[in-house]
């Protein structure tokens, strides 16, 4: 149960360091990778309460949750560093 | 002090470093990089959690992909405009401060949820289930049997984002041949990825893989061949890519509909069927998946390719 605590926690500080860097940065980029420690943080949260001690079996349900996450945070992400490019030639222009 | 924890303690004291290193570098290009080594190092506390399906997700996904789009994102030029934050001393305080007291908070929560007396859990069920589920990997299982409608409403979350990359971005400009050593790398790389992403799509249904992973190691394929100079990144045009873009929610669809159809209820597998069933969703869904990832990382459609019949819509404004 410790371990579980130990990610968890830190699954906590990882989120709450991702919206602190999100608050603080004024560009995109910076706030993108905030976004994406955020997310991890989240994601650690999940795995972490489903870890029941290397006896128990696993949880796959948030496990499965998590996978679909990966995929979408980074379709997000693609979406995002597509429309700062936009943005930024409309700049130039 | 338990001495088993020290692993434990020095990963995630490993992770917190990182993730302030990455968010708190004021050159981007470093920030990139160390995300990178974060996503890496957050793959091995996966394999501790007891989760390989997320490590070679993490690997792959997390690690690689998100690291390939976020350095070609720096080489547009995005890293080019650094102000830097202009919030007020009493500002800074408030955020930190509000920090502190909701890391405290969530915390204090998650504390109590693993303390708490065990509850019954969803695991139980979906152990239990899994010999009628078709595959015997219980994460695939959950993905594509028990909770299909989730993954096919994140199929449409990333059709919809290619789609907002296709209408923004045009094609970034492609690289030129490389040496004879990357040359030779690219040779037996990208085959060795292509073989690899058949293997685990294939392996997904009984031990760690599955379509995500497949998908992200052919996406990582397409990368290599664009790096190497090859700009099309072994992607079709035209009008095959757009049915290889929708594959993945396509075919889950419509065999959805047709399981409702033969009277089973939308993505009802008949018991019988569900093991073939899966691999033909996930075969669909790797394609469009790494076909996807590999257009995000070009930058969008290519000159040549009209989204809309842009040559009418000219003709019209200029008439």
């Amino acid at each position: 149960m410790t371990q579980a605590l130990i990610y968890a926690l830190t699954g906590a500080v990882l989120f709450m360091l991702g919206v602190r860097a999100t608050l603080l940065r004024e560009t995109l980029l910076p706030r993108l990778l905030a976004l994406n420690v955020c997310g991890a943080g989240v994601f650690l949260i999940f795995v972490s309460l489903a870890y029941r001690g290397d006896s128990l079996p696993v949880d796959p349900v948030p496990h499965a949750l998590v996978l679909t996450g990966l995929v979408v945070a980074i379709s997000a992400t693609a979406l995002a560093l597509a429309l700062n490019r936009r943005l930024r030639e409309m700049a130039d222009e | 002090m338990n001495l088993t924890l020290l692993p434990d303690l020095l990963l995630a004291g490993m992770l917190i470093g990182l993730a302030w290193a990455v968010l708190n570098s004021d050159d981007l290009r470093r920030g990139v990089v160390l995300f990178i080594a974060f996503g890496l190092l957050l793959a091995i506390v996966w394999a501790r959690l007891l989760a390989p399906d997320l490590a070679l997700a993490e690997a792959a996904i997390g690690a690689g992909l998100s690291g390939a789009l976020l350095l070609v994102a720096l080489r547009d030029g995005s890293g080019g405009d650094q102000r830097s934050a202009k919030r007020s001393t009493l500002n800074r305080w408030l955020i930190d401060l509000f920090v502190l007291v909701m890391t405290c908070l969530i915390g204090w929560v998650l504390w109590l949820t693993i303390y708490a007396e065990p509850v019954e859990r969803l695991a139980q069920l979906a152990n239990a289930m899994l010999e009628r589920s078709g595959v015997s990997n219980p994460v695939t299982a959950v993905l594509l049997n028990y909770r299909a409608y989730d993954t096919l409403l994140e199929l449409v979350v990333v059709l919809a984002a290619v789609l907002g990359v296709l209408v923004v971005g045009r094609e970034r400009r492609g690289y030129r041949e490389p040496g004879p050593v990357f040359h030779g790398l690219v040779h037996w790389l990208v085959p060795l990825l292509i073989v690899t992403a058949g293997y685990l799509l294939w392996v997904g249904a009984h031990a760690p893989g599955g379509a995500f992973q497949a998908g992200a190691t052919l996406a990582a394929a397409g990368i290599v061949l664009r790096l190497a100079g090859y700009d099309a990144a072994g992607l079709p045009d035209g009008r095959l890519l757009r049915w290889l873009l929708v594959a993945g929610t396509g075919v889950f669809l419509l065999l959805g509909l047709g399981m409702t159809v033969s009277g089973g209820g939308f993505l009802q597998y008949p018991e019988a069927w569900s093991g073939s069933l899966i691999l033909v969703i996930e075969v669909a869904a790797t394609a469009s998946i790494a076909a996807a990832l590999v257009l995000a990382y070009r930058g969008g459609r290519s000159d040549g390719w009209l989204l809309v019949d842009e040559k009418d819509k000219n003709r019209e404004i200029s008439s």
